[in-house]
């Protein structure tokens, strides 16, 4: 396949960016987004440039490192994918292709493609957790669990933390990924003693990092590449006003 | 020569721990807090000593190259996690546990470790359900279980196919509450390049800022590396891109002697490669093996003609299979382990009955397993492996069977450690897959994870203490001593270098042929003349690598390219060591497996007599040979005998 690519370069966070053109010319329409980019990058590295910086790591879709916008979507254009999932047997040969880096005012650019996203450390920093000392468990069959109340904490939990959620919302709202760690915990005996007291703290630390607000667009939720359903935010708005209310 | 004191203690196996724990010394709480330990590495085994440590009162640094700590490889690990629960009353036990995992690895593990991991798997369990860790449950409510290669026991805990995950987000969860209270330090971005020994011990670290590429001084009471393992070395593997061995060979340079280098798994189903662009490899969980069926076509005329693309799977009828790995080891069938399953599938393919374009690829098939139990528990068990396997592959697996090939996976070698988890560097500890411990030449499936929470939740936080029992006197010290200078200087010098060269071929054209070299040489079958070759072509390839790189940008700067360079550098001395370590070890066992010694039926063929012992090399110069000094292995619990699985 022969392509061309409009690539967002930008030296550094300070830095002014600009869109810039590349064409690439025989790729295998088997071959992964990223190792497309990586085919890129040999060629400028060739010819003396410096290549474009994008984050990535496990290219199996779990560890969330990489995530630009492929043609404006977060991830590309697939359902249920990470962009080191898409695969180029997803384009037409001639096509134009957008890569750009996360926009978002708590997502700060670093260079190129790559974005600081370490707001979401710090919204787990702040009670995304269940306060337990290594060594301090009861057997681990001592509290059963209801199936469902397990599968349905797995679906919430599966979040990779890469991002997209925040990217794909017009506010810049990180409510999606909030909302899965308050669901995947509170659904659990485990997690409900530290409910309420998770979700009034993580809410009030996606204020203080800049997140936006949620207004129920539902984007977040179409563009995860993980499918974390908003149900999870029904869920983090009823913990919230439990502990507004208590 | 370094010295190799195992520091076994006394006492029959089953008491050893509870002996060691009785009599070691500890840390009294007020002295923890003036003691700092830096651990290098975040994933499964980092995470959980970071946190376990910070929550114990000790300061911790902790440092991971990734953007958070959250994203280090164990995420990627799929099947699950074993421990001696027992709950199916399937007859399992911390003996048999134990005497699964030291067969398993083919009697080249130290038996008192492998013990003592057994022994706390359970309380890894306990801990993980603690803290909130989602895994699959029955009905009824309890803890539900499934099957891994090697054991005849249901002994799996899972979470879906990303139980690493979850187990990953649970100690990630952990260490994200002690950075918060302000007991651990975390440096995201910051890639450990040396390792500073002050007096012989070790005392800090050097890093690279992968932002603003400048390099940082970080002192410590103790050093713990828990920096994973090198398998992208044939850079073609199941590792993530940065998966790297540097802080690990670093150390090696700086005098910790490394175990066994030359064992490495391969794992027996992961996706075949399929073009020359390919960067990485994908890994189907082993649990698809609880219901999947490895065959290939029993004539190879259908081999050659599925080859071509002129038959499909389907069109082969059941009489034109052979489920060779059902009919080789009808006991355990497709769960033998994975060195076995691994080589029978390169044999059938060298043989000229593999599948694919290529000829090297076997099918893993679910129609029985589909028909028996139906799509939607099929799709329940494994729904998201086959996901990622139509999305790489383009094919649907509930319609037509996958096709798998061994590829890279996991190091059983790394730096040798005793009892406590310490090298023969001092204060220099190392956990998780860094290590080269608990898994001889073979590692279980479901193993590591078992194996990096016990480091790092139950065993390292004891240990650590009685070497920092001798530490409460050594007041935190400054970074600007003449040791901190030399070690940062050095480092300095090899970025320099690495820059300075201007050559003209990329870091990955490089890597690629070294990947190449190991893969054929260093990979699933070994022998003399190849080992011997592969010395000397990776001799000459890293000859060329430090005159002919080129490294476009700037040093004080995000540059990936030099961050690949630094890694790559390591792994061509570690390859070399590898091809070292495979040469002497004229025998076959686990993973590793030298052509010259099998069984007639082609099974690995161990000699007990001369090679029951852990091959620990210790560094006398790059271009000098290492120098090899051995740790007898002493079998008491367990009977020497030839693996099996029949």
């Amino acid at each position: 396949m022969d392509l061309k690519l409009k690539i967002w370069r930008q030296k550094s966070a300070s830095a002014r960016g600009q869109f810039v053109n590349y064409e690439i010319t025989d790729i295998s329409p088997d071959s992964s987004f990223l190792e497309m980019l990586d085919v890129l990058n040999e060629t400028l590295i060739k010819s003396g440039e410096e290549p474009v910086v994008y984050d990535h790591d496990c290219r199996e879709g779990i560890c969330g490192t990489c995530g630009v916008y492929v043609n404006g979507r977060p991830h590309g254009p697939d359902d249920l994918i990470t962009a080191c999932q898409l695969h180029m047997r997803k384009f037409n040969d001639g096509d134009t292709i957008v890569i750009e880096p996360w926009r978002a005012r708590a997502f700060p650019v670093i260079k190129d493609l790559t974005v600081d996203r370490s707001a979401f450390d710090k919204l787990i920093q702040e009670s995304g957790y269940v306060s337990v000392n290594t060594g301090n468990a009861p057997d681990a069959n001592s509290t059963p669990i209801k199936k469902e109340k397990a599968d349905l904490a797995m679906d919430a939990a599966a979040c990779i933390g890469c991002g997209a959620c925040v990217a794909a919302c017009k506010n810049a709202s990180a409510m999606l990924f909030v909302s899965a760690k308050v669901s995947h915990l509170a659904l659990l005996p485990q997690g409900k003693i530290e409910a309420k007291n998770r979700a009034s703290k993580m809410v009030a630390m996606m204020d203080a990092l800049g997140f936006g607000n949620c207004t129920n667009t539902g984007a977040c939720e179409a563009e995860c590449p993980k499918g974390i359903k908003l149900t999870n935010i029904s869920r983090l708005n009823r913990e919230y006003y439990i502990s507004a209310l208590s | 020569m370094a010295k190799l004191d195992s520091k076994i203690p006394e006492g029959p196996i089953e008491n050893k721990w509870s002996n060691y724990k009785s009599k070691q010394n500890l840390v009294n709480p007020a002295n923890k807090r003036k003691l700092d330990i830096i651990v290098v590495g975040t994933g499964l085994a980092g995470a959980s000593a970071a946190a376990s440590l910070a929550e114990m009162g000790f300061k911790v640094k902790a440092f991971c190259y990734q953007d958070s700590p959250r994203r280090a490889h164990s995420i990627a690990a799929q099947g699950g996690i074993n421990a001696a629960k027992n709950y199916p009353n399937d007859g399992d036990s911390v003996y048999r546990l134990f005497y699964d995992t030291v067969k398993g690895g083919d009697y080249r593990s130290r038996e008192a470790n492998v013990y003592r991991l057994a022994e706390v798997s359970n309380n890894i369990i306990d801990q993980c359900v603690a803290q909130g860790v989602p895994f699959a449950r029955e009905y009824g409510g309890m803890l539900d279980n499934r099957s891994f290669g090697g054991a005849l026991v249901s002994r799996t805990f899972y979470a879906r196919g990303q139980t690493g995950q979850q187990l990953l987000l649970g100690a990630y969860q952990a260490q994200s509450r002690q950075t918060k209270l302000g007991n651990i330090e975390m440096y995201p971005r910051e890639e450990v390049m040396n390792v500073v020994i002050i007096d012989e011990k070790a005392r800090g670290v050097i890093v690279r800022d992968a932002i603003t590429g400048k390099t940082k001084r970080y002192s410590a009471h103790a050093v713990v590396l828990a920096t994973g393992g090198y398998g992208n070395v044939f850079f073609l593997s199941t590792m993530a891109m940065g998966s790297n061995v540097s802080a690990a060979w670093q150390a090696y340079k700086k005098g910790a002697s490394f175990g066994n280098p030359s064992f490495v798994q391969i794992h027996p189903t992961c996706i075949p490669v399929h073009g020359e662009f390919q960067s990485k490899l994908t890994l189907m969980s082993e649990s698809l093996r609880n219901d999947g069926r490895i065959w290939v076509p029993l004539h190879k005329e259908d081999a050659i003609r599925i080859q071509k693309g002129e038959i499909k799977p389907a069109d082969i009828a059941e009489e034109g299979r052979d489920y060779y790995l059902e009919r080789r080891y009808p006991a355990f069938g497709n769960l033998v382990p994975r060195d076995v399953a691994s080589r029978a599938a390169k044999e059938r393919c060298d043989a000229g009955f593999g599948v694919g374009t290529t000829g090297l690829a076997v099918f893993l098939d679910f129609k029985d397993a589909i028909e028996r139990l139906g799509k939607d528990t099929i799709e329940a068990k494994y729904g998201n492996l086959f996901q990622m396997y139509e999305k790489i592959s383009d094919e649907n697996p509930y319609q037509t069977p996958m096709m798998i090939y061994p590829a890279i996976h996991y190091a059983m070698g790394g730096l040798w450690v005793d009892y406590e988890l310490q090298t023969t560097i001092p204060g220099l500890f190392a956990i998780g897959e860094a290590n080269f411990s608990d898994h001889g030449a073979n590692r279980l499936g479901a193993s590591a994870l078992m194996q990096g929470l016990a480091d790092g939740y139950f065993v390292l936080p004891y240990t650590i203490q009685n070497y920092l029992a001798d530490e409460i006197n050594t007041p935190r010290f400054p970074t600007d001593g003449e040791e901190f200078d030399k070690a940062e200087a050095e480092t300095k010098e090899i970025l320099g270098k690495l820059m300075a060269i201007q050559g003209k071929r990329s870091v990955d054209t490089f890597h690629k042929l070294l990947g190449k070299i190991m893969w054929e040489n260093v990979g699933m079958a070994r022998n003399k003349e190849n080992l011997e070759k592969a010395i000397l072509e990776i001799q000459k390839l890293r000859k060329e690598f430090w005159s002919d790189l080129f490294i476009p940008g700037k040093p004080e700067d995000l540059n990936p390219e030099l961050q690949k360079a630094t890694r790559v550098a390591d792994f061509f001395e570690l390859g070399e060591l590898m091809a070292r370590d495979a040469l002497n070890r004229e025998e076959s066992c686990g993973g590793h497996f030298r052509e010259e010694f099998q069984t007639k039926e082609g099974e690995a063929l161990r000699n007990d007599k001369d090679f029951a012992y852990v091959a620990a090399w210790d560094f006398k110069g790059v271009d000098k040979a290492p120098v090899m000094t051995k740790e007898a292995l002493k079998f008491e619990a367990i009977e020497l005998k030839q693996r099996n699985y029949k």
